[in-house]
């Protein structure tokens, strides 16, 4: 197994073990059933599969949204399972993005080192960081309304990273844009992450994408790696 | 394409609909108030009595009184309607649903009835006589709060409940612990709607004039009461008109205060599933709650008890009553012919109604600048409270005013009515019109409709479940309406709200059980209206 420069991954990183996740209600659903995977340091890992195959749910037990009915989430050897959200330090890019409507795009990207207390200052360079890694230098001002769609989820990225996440949880990143831009953000995106050196698991139901993104690919049907 | 000349016939024909509407709104609204705002200021061209009335130690009173309720009627209705829709719009449990109707109720209530409702709780013999809140700022405020309650469940309760719980997610995905999430992402980006509902509440408890008419009795005066003592008691026209200058310069402070802060933000995305409350969110769900239901509860079941109570027991003396002509002359008539009355003025309102609101909505429904400035004066009532619309009219529009010689008006009931409800059965309207998907109208024509059969079988079928619910809506305004009619109701047929008004101003348990059990009437007949006006609306799918 080989890390993005070609060195040898570090032992540790994400492991994930018989995750199960139930949805209870009238027709209790179990999305996923069983899945083990890990993630090594600085490695980007491709859930691929179709839509309502468990990914997502899969995904959201990793960080802490979804509460799964059994198995286990680490990071190196910490368990993280019972680790509220906020505390476990994985990053995640929503589908549409989820940016805060109240605050503009440096508001946004400083969410995260405002949460850490970091000052004023260092938050601000933080910003100015961030804008130019994810190309859009000069827009920390910008209503998040006025964003294209593109700069969007850009500036969904540069938030996640800003909070140093060592691991960044990717839910279908891209998929509400055109194709043509998918296709060049795509790129972007690998670029950016294997950059930072950041681990990341994302979720894709296109295998163009995740063949461009990630080093590993990993097929998920009806709840279970196949 | 169309050539100049189609483009003038088109415009010309516009025009020659909206001289309907625009003359009746020309005759009924915009002389009536124009000319008691013109009178206030320079009757006689003598400024110097105005001044006098509007520097009066009387009605500076009356103005800070307005100011102070209303300011302690919104923040009473977000304190207890806030923690209300944070129960109601984040989780979901089982019942949600019912207790969400329940505390939405009071809005399709009369004013009067909840007036009513107050006065059976604070009165000396009511279940908290005790309390000595009868004819106080503290029962007013109560029942404001009572009446707006429903208002910040219903924006804030919607917003809550239709934003994405991934934005909070994402908080927390950034390092926001569950509180700091809440602090600085989920309230932020509910300030705005939170600030409009203050607003528009703001707006309702500035004009509560039954309210303060019946629950502030002698000692608790508004500018809008002040106006109606004036006419009826001091027949001080003059007053009067300076007053009602003066009430539409607050509710235009409360329609700017309005404007600026914005419009709710629609959060417009899929609603994920919402998690019901776990642990102790069960027993803040309950505590946010308790406050809401026991503010609704209390005077209802106070009113319904009162108009049971007869004597030391109870019975059905007082619904008896309400088929024969009370004793000494308290109505000239019984409360079941002003029902009657009521049911009749409030049909005819809804027709006049339901023939301008269909004119203007096919008049504005494409937008246009013609159709923009029409639609604004529609709306313009919403602007100028009912109580000035009714001085309005019965300054204007009567002969003789004041009870010498009415001659022949109670006409001017249902138009009172209609001009109060048309703005809100326009609103109710134009979003179900302009939603329509003009490619069905296409579609239909493609397939060999002329424009007029486009017309009835397209727009006609799928407009009809808006058409049938706004016009319940309207009807259930003028059944409720006060302001307007406490003015141009003639004292020998009053309606049901006049008469119950009158009712309560009198003394004799006889008297108030009969309010009371009239008011738990008007009640059942409103709601009744509404509940039927609700379903069909949300049939269309239109809104508010």
């Amino acid at each position: 197994m080989y890390g993005p420069n070609g060195y040898e991954t570090m032992p540790g990183g994400l492991t994930v073990t018989d995750l199960v996740v139930t949805y209870s209600g009238d027709n209790p659903v179990e999305a996923v059933r069983g899945v083990s995977l890990t993630v090594g340091h600085g490695e980007t890992v491709a859930l691929l599969g179709p839509s309502g195959c468990g990914k997502s749910s899969l995904l959201g037990a990793v960080v802490g949204t979804v509460e799964p009915a059994s198995g286990t989430v680490a990071w190196n050897d910490e368990e993280l399972t019972r680790v509220p959200i906020h505390k476990r330090r994985f990053g995640m890019v929503f589908q549409d993005g989820q940016l805060f409507p109240h605050l503009d795009v440096a508001g946004n990207i400083a969410f995260g080192p405002r949460m850490a207390g970091v000052s004023v200052e260092a938050r601000a360079a933080r910003v100015e960081e961030l804008l130019r890694v994810v190309g859009l230098e000069g827009l920390g001002a910008r209503d998040v309304s006025e964003l294209s769609g593109g700069q969007r989820q850009r500036v969904a990225l540069a938030r996640s990273l800003a909070a140093k996440p060592r691991l960044l949880a990717l839910d279908e990143p891209l998929s509400a844009l055109d194709s043509e831009l998918r296709t060049r953000l795509a790129k972007d995106v690998k670029a950016i992450l294997r950059s930072q050196g950041v681990s990341a698991l994302l979720v894709t139901h296109d295998p163009a994408e995740a063949e461009t993104m990630a080093h590993r690919v990993l097929r998920m049907e009806d709840g279970r790696l196949v | 394409m169309s050539t100049p000349s189609a483009t003038v016939r088109r415009q010309l024909a516009w025009w020659a609909v909206a001289v309907v509407p625009l003359s009746f709104l020309g005759l009924f609204f915009l002389w009536p108030v124009a000319s008691v705002l013109v009178r206030g200021l320079f009757e006689d061209w003598d400024m110097a009595a105005g001044w006098a009335v509007l520097t009066s130690s009387r009605t500076l009173e009356a103005i800070w009184t307005t100011l102070y309720l209303a300011l302690l009627g919104t923040l009473g209705s977000l304190a207890v309607g806030l923690p209300a829709a944070w129960a109601l719009g984040r989780f979901e449990w089982r019942g949600r649903r019912t207790v969400r109707a329940l505390l939405t109720t009071p809005f399709v209530l009369p004013t009067l009835v909840v007036a009513a409702a107050f006065s059976a709780l604070f009165s000396s013999s009511g279940l908290l006589g005790s309390w000595g809140l009868d004819q106080t700022p503290a029962s007013i405020v109560l029942a404001l709060t009572f009446f707006n309650v429903s208002v910040v469940v219903r924006l804030v309760g919607n917003a809550w409940e239709t934003m994405p719980s991934s934005l909070a997610a994402a908080a927390r995905t950034l390092g926001a612990s569950r509180a700091r999430a809440y602090w600085n992402v989920t309230l932020p980006a509910l300030a705005p709607t939170i600030a409009s509902a203050a607003a528009v509440v703001f707006l309702f408890c500035s004009t509560s004039f039954a309210l303060v008419l019946v629950l502030g009795g002698s000692r608790v005066r508004t500018v809008e009461t002040e106006i109606y003592l004036q006419v009826n008691q001091f027949l001080d026209l003059r007053a009067a008109s300076v007053l009602a200058l003066v009430q539409v310069a607050i509710v235009a402070l409360a329609l700017w205060i309005s404007a600026r802060v914005g419009g709710a933000r629609g959060f417009t995305q899929a609603v994920q599933g919402r998690r019901g409350p776990r642990r102790f969110e069960r027993l803040a769900v309950v505590g946010a709650l308790v406050p809401a239901v026991v503010l609704l509860v209390l005077p209802l079941s106070a009113l319904i008890e009162r108009s049971l109570r007869v004597g030391d027991g109870y019975g059905l003396d007082h619904y008896a009553a309400i088929f024969s002509v009370p004793a000494r002359n308290v109505l000239p008539v019984s409360v079941a012919q002003a029902t009657l009355n009521s049911v009749v003025t409030a049909a005819i309102a809804t027709v006049i109604v339901a023939v301008m609101g269909l004119l203007v909505t096919a008049l504005v429904a494409r937008r246009s600048r013609r159709g923009s400035l029409l639609e604004g004066l529609t709306m313009l009532p919403l602007g100028v409270s009912a109580v000035v619309v009714g001085l309005g009219m019965l300054l204007t529009l009567n002969t003789s005013v004041l009870g010498v010689d009415l001659r022949a008006s109670w006409w001017l009931v249902p138009i009172a009515q209609a001009i109060v409800a048309l703005p809100l059965m326009v609103r109710a309207m134009l979003p179900a019109v302009r939603s329509l998907d003009p490619r069905l109208r296409a579609a239909a024509a493609s397939l060999g409709a002329s424009p007029w059969r486009v017309r009835w079988h397209v727009d006609a079928v799928l407009l009809r479940p808006a058409v049938a619910a706004s016009l319940a809506f309207s009807f259930a305004i003028a059944m409720g309406e006060f302001g307007a009619t406490a003015f141009v109701a003639r004292p020998d047929r009053p309606t049901l709200t006049t008469a119950i008004a009158r009712l309560l101003s009198r003394p004799g348990a006889e008297n108030v059980g009969l309010a009371y059990a009239s008011s738990v009437m008007l009640a059942v007949l409103v709601a009744a209206v509404m509940l039927a006006s609700e379903r069909w609306r949300a049939r269309s799918g239109g809104g508010l």
